[in-house]
């Protein structure tokens, strides 16, 4: 088969697929963003471009608010997320010997079950008069409900972190099942202990797997409107939960459209950074 | 080698209670599903099936569970559809553009959801179209063929290009060859795919919060409940059906896919397929 018929073919297989995404994916993304350039007074759409959403999206102190917490709490949920997932990865990859399968579909299964009841429960779990708070009374370890786990913060982190966890184990075992056995135990002959042969030769090689963790669990997380509403209280609101106001009861579509386009610049650029770092720790501790 | 197993028992250790952590709001909602009070709290006070037997008269319930089905069932089969064209062009063919081709894609996974929810219906705003199943459908699909290519490039990747060569030599035409040989050898994969993106579908809410129109889907009518602390044990009970139902679908949508694996000699252990 000829180069240029390859493809052609392929181009042809795919272009079903590929239409699909360009009409219902890429179109309306650009639309977003041709969105935000215009302006809505109540039901009329002006199209003359201005950068007044930016304006209003940057400056008005509550948009700011809530794009810096949003990032600050997407921030910590990837950082305790992919930190308390990698020893989970570690263990699957470097002990479990005979039924990594098995523990794999358990890490991953909750996830199958629905995002929305699964915060729910932590809702639930964690509420004054919840699950937590209730068996601890009745246990007799407290006598007075925590107050410090739900609608706040907390609560976000500890949401969010078990609804990514798969996302976050999953990439960085992948990662450690590459690393070929034999230079660890090179790094052992040469006189390396567990510590230093950690540090030297497993986490650095490791690095790609955390990298996908941390922008798999970071991208979606900026996004999330559900976990702040349900767990978060005023203080855990974020970004997303203005954006839905102003496609919802606020009317704005142009504002909303701002502002998520904002977020993403926001999100994709801290996704760039973190990727550069990435590569230069991974190089440095490499060397 | 003291120090060894001991650092084994603490890693452990370790990984347990993050599975206990993992499994702590699943194990709760079949506890409290059969709880006989509408508080949601320790200690449990009795056994009813009074919220599972609530839910049998709840017409709004059935509209929604319906509703989720036209939605999960013709999701799964165009995103199917869908992802083993690309799946297929990008196992077997080296062609134009394609990283960015296939980079479009699959570019729903980096994707908040939000965004892919809010973009569709600015654009269905612009054109005028009301919201109905049809726009729920639309963006469900983009988000579940990626999926369905992470499924269906493994089972087309083990897929013996000799055989479909046997086949057009044998005098089969292409349509013959597919429905005769490359369909049945791919056959787990695709229902493996066609299950992973029915119960994707089926839980998804984001994308149906914004596009549904008066036709609430499942996971939309659950979200509205939420409001009402007296409906809090239903939804427990709702919560454990379709606890019930994703649980046997994955572990069929597994079966399958390692025994495709397995056709093909693979370790299927590996994670192909579920990232």
């Amino acid at each position: 088969m000829d180069v240029q018929n390859e493809g052609r073919k392929g181009l042809l297989l795919v272009s079903p697929t590929f239409l699909y995404a360009i009409l219902l994916l890429a179109a309306p993304l650009i639309l977003v963003v041709m969105f935000s350039f215009w302006t809505q007074d109540y039901l009329d759409l002006d199209t003359t471009p201005t950068l007044a959403n930016y304006k209003e999206a940057w400056s008005e102190p509550l948009y700011r608010e809530l794009m810096l917490r949003s990032l600050r709490i997407s921030v910590l949920v990837t950082t305790v997320t992919v930190l308390s997932a990698f020893p989970v990865a570690y263990y699957v990859s470097f002990r479990v010997k005979e039924r990594k399968a098995l523990w794999l579909f358990l890490i991953t299964a909750p996830f199958w079950t629905s995002y929305l009841l699964r915060v729910f429960l932590w809702k639930v779990i964690l509420g004054y008069n919840g699950v937590f708070n209730s068996a601890l009374l009745w246990t007799g370890i407290i006598e007075e409900p925590l107050q410090f786990i739900l609608y706040n913060v907390n609560a976000v982190v500890i949401t969010l972190a078990h609804a990514w966890a798969p996302f976050a184990i999953l990439p960085i075992f992948v990662a450690l099942e590459k690393i070929d056995r034999s230079l660890l135990e090179a790094a052992e002959d040469l006189g390396d202990g567990p510590v230093r042969r950690f540090f030297r030769v497993t986490l650095p090689l490791a690095i790609p797997g955390v990298m996908a963790a941390t922008l798999i669990v970071l991208i979606p997380t900026v996004g999330d409107f559900i976990t702040p509403r349900l767990v978060g209280g005023t203080e855990g609101l974020m970004i997303s939960n203005m954006i839905q106001v102003q496609f919802g009861k606020a009317n704005n579509a142009p504002l909303g459209a701002a502002l998520a386009v904002s977020s993403m610049f926001i999100v994709g650029g801290l996704s760039l950074l973190i990727f550069l770092a990435s590569r230069r720790v991974g190089r440095v501790a490499g060397e | 080698m003291a120090n060894g197993s001991r650092k084994l028992s603490w890693l452990r250790a370790y990984a347990s209670v993050y599975m206990v952590f993992l499994y702590a709001p699943v194990v709760l909602l079949p506890i409290f599903a059969f709880n006989d009070s509408t508080v949601i709290a320790f200690p449990l006070s009795g056994f009813t099936t009074d919220w599972f037997a609530s839910l049998k008269g709840n017409s709004a319930l059935k509209d929604a569970v319906s509703n989720s089905l036209i939605v999960a069932v013709t999701t799964a089969m165009i995103s199917t559809i869908l992802g083993a064209f690309a799946a297929r062009a990008g196992v077997r063919y080296r062609f134009p553009a394609k990283r960015g081709i296939m980079g479009l894609i699959l570019l729903p996974l980096v994707l908040p959801e939000i965004i892919i929810a809010v973009a569709l219906l600015v654009m269905l705003m612009r054109l005028g179209l009301s919201l109905s199943l049809w726009t729920v459908i639309v963006g469900h699909v983009l988000v579940c063929v990626p999926f369905s290519i992470a499924v269906l490039n493994s089972a087309f990747s083990g897929l013996d290009q000799s055989l479909e060569e046997a086949s057009f030599d044998l005098g089969e035409t292409a349509w013959g060859t597919f429905r005769r040989v490359t369909f049945p050898l791919i056959l787990p994969g695709v229902i493996s795919s066609l299950l992973i993106t029915f119960t994707i579908s089926l839980d998804e809410f984001i994308i149906a919060f914004f596009l549904t129109g008066t036709d609430v889907t499942l996971p939309v009518y659950i979200w509205s409940q939420l409001r009402f602390p007296a409906k809090l044990p239903g939804v427990m009970a709702l919560g454990t059906l379709l606890l019930l139902l994703t649980i046997s679908l994955l572990i069929v949508a597994e079966f399958f896919r390692r025994r495709s694996a397995q056709r093909r000699g693979l370790d299927a252990s590996t994670t192909e397929g579920l990232i």
